[in-house]
C-alpha cells in the first residue's frame, strides 16, 4: 500500500527549520508529525523557542503533510510556552484545510490549568505522621470491632444452626482443609525431619540425642503446629477469602446482597470463618502427625527402635498441651479468616484494589497471628500450662 | 389513601467532598413508570443507590411506602428492603452460582416454599426474560445483555412492589429491548408494580415512561420533570431540548484561533 510505504519512509520524517524574519521567529515544520517523529523534534522545537528572545513566534506549516494527536500536542505546547511563559504572540500559517480541522478540535478550548501542587499538596512531616497514626488507629479499631462482630455472628450461628448455609460451609471446609492436606503434611514432615536432624547432630556430642523425641513432641504440639498451620491458612485461604469477597465487592455483588436484605456478615463471612474453625484443628493434627513421622525417620536412621521414639514423645506431653495447642489453632484461624474477610469487604473499586486487599489480608493475618501467639505465650506461662 | 410509593425529600448526595446531587425532592406514585434521565456522570446511579439505602445521604429523607429507609435499621430495615428489587448497572449476579441458584437465593432466604416450588418460580422468571435455555449456566458464560436480563429476573424473584432498574436496555438489541419495554409495561399495568428506571434510550423512554425527571451535572439538581413527549416539545430549557432531540452540545465553535480560518474564500 502506498500509505504504508509512505509511513515507513518518513518513520522519523519530520523536519524543522528555524529562521528570523523581520523580528519574528519562524519555525518551519514539514513532513509528518505523528507520535514517532514528533518525539524526535519535540526538544529541538521547544529549545528553539525558549532560546530566542523574539516575542513573536510563527509556525510555518507549508510542508506539513500529516498531523495527529502528538503533533497537535507539540503545537499546543509551543503556544503555551510562547504565550504564557513569555507573554509573546503565536501564529500558525499555511496549515492545510484538513489538518486545520484536526487542530481545531482542541485549539479552541483552553486546556485546564492543572495546579498539581494544589491537588497534591505536600504535607509536612508532623502532619503526615499524624495522618498515619490516625489511619493506623482507625484500622486497628475497625479490626477489633470486626473480629468482635465475627465472634458474635459465630455464636449466633451456633445457637441458630438453621440460619447457616451449611452447603457453603462444607464447600469452604473442602477448599480450606481437604485441598491443603498435601501441603500441610509435606511441610509438617519436613519440619519434623529438619528439627530432629539438626538437634540430633548437636545433641549427639553430649550423647543426648535420645531427648530429641521429647523436644519434638513438645515443640510441635504446643507451638509449631498451630503457628505453621495458621500461617499456611493465611497464605492459602486468607488471601483467597479476601480476593473472593473483594471481587464480589467490585462487581457490586455485595451491594446486591445488602439490598436483598442479606447481611454480608452472615452470608459471606460466617461460612468462611466457621469452615476455618472446623478445618484448622484437624489440619493442625495432621501437621503434628506428619512432623512426628519426620522425627521418627531420623531416629530410625540413628538405630533407635520405633517404640523408644513413640514412648518418649508422649512421656512429657499431657492432654493440656494438646488441648492448648488446638485452642491456639482455633483462635488463630478465627483471626486469619476474619481478617481475610474484612480486607475483602474493605476493597475499594477497581481490579487493582482486589490485589491490594489480598496482599493486606496475608500481611495482617500473619501480624495478627504473631501478636496473638505472644499473648498466648505470656498467658500460658502465668497459668502454668 | 393515595400515598406515593417513594418520596424523596431534600436529598443531598456526596462522595466525600464531591457533591453529586444537591437538595432535590420528588415523589414516585404507586404503579407509575418513573424514569431518571441525564447525561453520563450526572449522578443517576448515585441517586438510585441512595434511594435503595445503599449509601447514607448527606442530608434528606427517603420514604419507601411511607417508611424512612435512611433512619431505620435492624428488622424494620430488612422489611423495607424486602419491598423492592434492584437491577444493578453491571448486573451484579453472584458469579459463583448458576442463574437458577442466583434467582432461588432470595426465595430460599425469605420464604418457606418447598424446593420444587422455588425451582418453578425461578424457571418462570427466567423464561419471562427469555433465558429459559440458560437456567443452569454460570453468569460468566453469558453475554452482557443476557446478564442484565438475568439480573432483572432476580430482582423480580420475590415479586416486589417496586423495581429499580439501572439502564436495563443499554446493550440490548432493538428487538429484545422492545420486548423488555413490553414486559415492563405489562408488569406495571397488570400487577401494579412501580418502576424506577435509569435510562438513556429515547425510544424506550417514549414507550414506557409515565413521568421523567432529568438531572443536570452542572446545577446538580432536577432541571425538568413531567411527561417526556411534553418536555421534548415544550421545554424551555436548552439542555432538555438537546437531550430529547439528540443534539450535541456546542463545545468547540467554528472560531478557532487559526488566522487562516478567516482567509477562506
Ligand atoms: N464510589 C464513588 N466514589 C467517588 N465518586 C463517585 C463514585 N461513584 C460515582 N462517582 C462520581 O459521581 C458522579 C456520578 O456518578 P454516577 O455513577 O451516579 O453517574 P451516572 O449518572 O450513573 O452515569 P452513567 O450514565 O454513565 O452511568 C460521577 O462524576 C462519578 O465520578
Ligand atoms: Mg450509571
Amino acid at each position: 500500500m502506498k500509505a504504508g510505504k509512505h509511513t515507513l519512509q518518513h518513520a522519523s520524517g519530520a523536519h524543522m527549520k528555524t529562521s528570523d524574519k523581520e523580528g519574528r521567529l519562524v519555525l518551519s515544520l514539514g513532513g509528518r508529525l505523528d507520535a514517532v517523529s514528533t518525539a524526535a523534534v519535540w526538544d529541538d522545537a521547544l529549545a528553539a523557542v525558549r532560546g530566542s528572545r523574539l516575542g513573536e513566534v510563527g509556525v510555518d506549516c507549508t510542508d506539513l503533510e500529516y498531523l495527529d494527536g502528538a503533533g497537535v500536542a507539540l503545537l499546543l505546547k509551543l503556544r503555551e510556552t510562547v504565550e504564557d511563559e513569555r507573554g509573546g504572540s503565536f501564529k500558525i500559517d499555511n496549515l492545510k484545510e484538513e489538518l486545520r480541522q484536526i487542530l481545531g478540535m482542541v485549539w479552541g478550548c483552553t486546556p485546564p490549568r492543572w495546579t498539581r501542587k494544589e491537588a497534591e499538596r505536600r504535607m509536612g512531616l508532623a502532619e503526615r505522621v499524624g495522618h498515619y497514626a490516625e489511619d493506623a488507629f482507625k484500622q486497628f479499631k475497625h479490626m477489633v470491632s470486626f473480629v468482635g462482630e465475627s465472634v458474635a455472628i459465630i455464636c449466633y450461628c451456633l445457637q441458630h444452626p438453621r440460619c447457616v448455609r451449611w452447603k457453603d460451609v462444607w464447600l469452604s471446609v473442602v477448599s480450606v482443609g481437604v485441598d491443603s492436606l498435601s501441603i500441610i503434611m509435606l511441610i509438617g514432615f519436613l519440619m519434623g525431619l529438619i528439627m530432629s536432624f539438626q538437634s540430633a547432630v548437636s545433641l549427639q556430642r553430649f550423647g543426648a540425642e535420645i531427648f530429641v523425641p521429647n523436644m519434638l513432641g513438645l515443640v510441635m504440639f504446643r507451638e509449631m503446629g498451630p503457628l505453621v498451620t495458621s500461617i499456611l491458612l493465611a497464605a492459602r485461604s486468607g488471601s483467597a477469602f479476601a480476593a473472593e469477597i473483594g471481587t464480589m465487592k467490585v462487581n457490586e455483588e455485595v451491594d446486591a446482597l445488602v439490598t436483598m436484605g442479606l447481611s454480608p456478615m452472615r452470608f459471606l463471612v460466617a461460612p468462611k470463618v466457621l469452615a476455618s474453625l472446623i478445618a484448622v484443628p484437624l489440619m493442625t493434627m495432621f501437621f503434628n502427625f506428619a512432623s512426628l513421622v519426620g522425627g521418627a525417620l531420623v531416629m530410625l536412621s540413628m538405630d533407635y527402635p520405633l517404640v523408644t521414639f513413640t514412648s518418649r514423645v508422649f512421656r512429657l506431653l499431657g492432654y493440656l498441651d494438646f488441648a492448648g495447642g488446638l485452642f491456639k489453632a482455633c483462635v488463630f484461624s478465627l483471626l486469619v479468616a476474619g481478617v481475610g474477610c474484612l480486607r475483602g469487604l474493605e476493597t475499594k473499586t477497581g481490579a487493582s484494589a482486589v490485589g491490594v486487599s489480598t496482599t493486606s489480608a496475608v500481611v495482617s493475618g500473619i501480624i495478627a497471628i504473631a501478636v496473638a501467639d505472644g499473648v498466648f505465650a505470656l498467658a500460658f506461662y502465668y497459668l502454668g500450662i | 389513601m393515595n400515598e406515593p410509593a417513594i418520596t424523596v425529600r431534600n436529598l443531598t448526595c456526596a462522595y466525600g467532598d464531591f457533591l453529586v446531587i444537591d437538595d432535590i425532592s420528588f415523589d414516585v406514585q404507586k404503579g407509575e413508570i418513573f424514569v431518571i434521565l441525564g447525561g453520563s456522570g450526572c449522578g443517576k446511579s448515585t441517586l438510585l443507590k441512595h434511594m435503595i439505602g445503599l449509601y447514607e445521604p448527606r442530608q434528606g429523607q427517603i420514604l419507601i411506602q411511607g417508611d424512612d429507609i435512611v433512619s431505620s435499621h435492624g428488622r424494620k430495615r430488612d422489611e423495607i428492603l424486602r419491598r423492592f428489587g434492584v437491577m444493578y448497572q453491571m448486573g451484579a449476579l453472584f458469579g459463583s452460582m448458576s442463574l437458577m441458584s442466583n434467582i432461588m437465593l432470595p426465595l430460599e432466604e425469605f420464604t418457606d416454599l418447598p424446593r420444587e416450588a422455588m425451582e418453578i418460580i425461578a424457571k418462570s422468571k427466567l423464561s419471562l426474560v427469555g433465558l429459559e435455555d440458560f437456567v443452569y449456566n454460570m453468569p460468566a458464560q453469558l453475554s452482557g445483555g443476557m446478564k442484565k436480563r438475568a439480573a432483572i429476573a432476580r430482582a423480580m424473584a420475590l415479586d416486589p412492589g417496586i423495581l429499580f432498574l439501572d439502564e436495563p436496555s443499554a446493550g440490548l438489541d432493538p428487538i429484545t429491548s422492545a420486548e423488555l419495554d413490553e414486559l415492563i409495561r405489562t408488569l406495571s399495568r397488570s400487577l401494579g408494580i412501580t418502576f424506577v428506571i435509569v435510562s438513556h434510550e429515547l425510544a424506550s423512554i417514549y414507550s414506557v415512561a409515565d413521568r421523567v425527571i432529568m438531572l443536570d451535572k452542572r446545577v446538580k439538581k432536577i432541571v425538568a420533570e413531567g411527561d417526556p413527549r411534553e418536555l421534548r416539545d415544550h421545554s424551555d430549557n436548552e439542555f432538555v431540548r438537546h437531550f430529547f432531540h439528540r443534539q450535541a452540545e456546542v463545545r468547540f465553535g467554528a472560531d478557532m484561533e487559526c488566522p487562516e480560518t478567516h482567509k477562506e474564500p
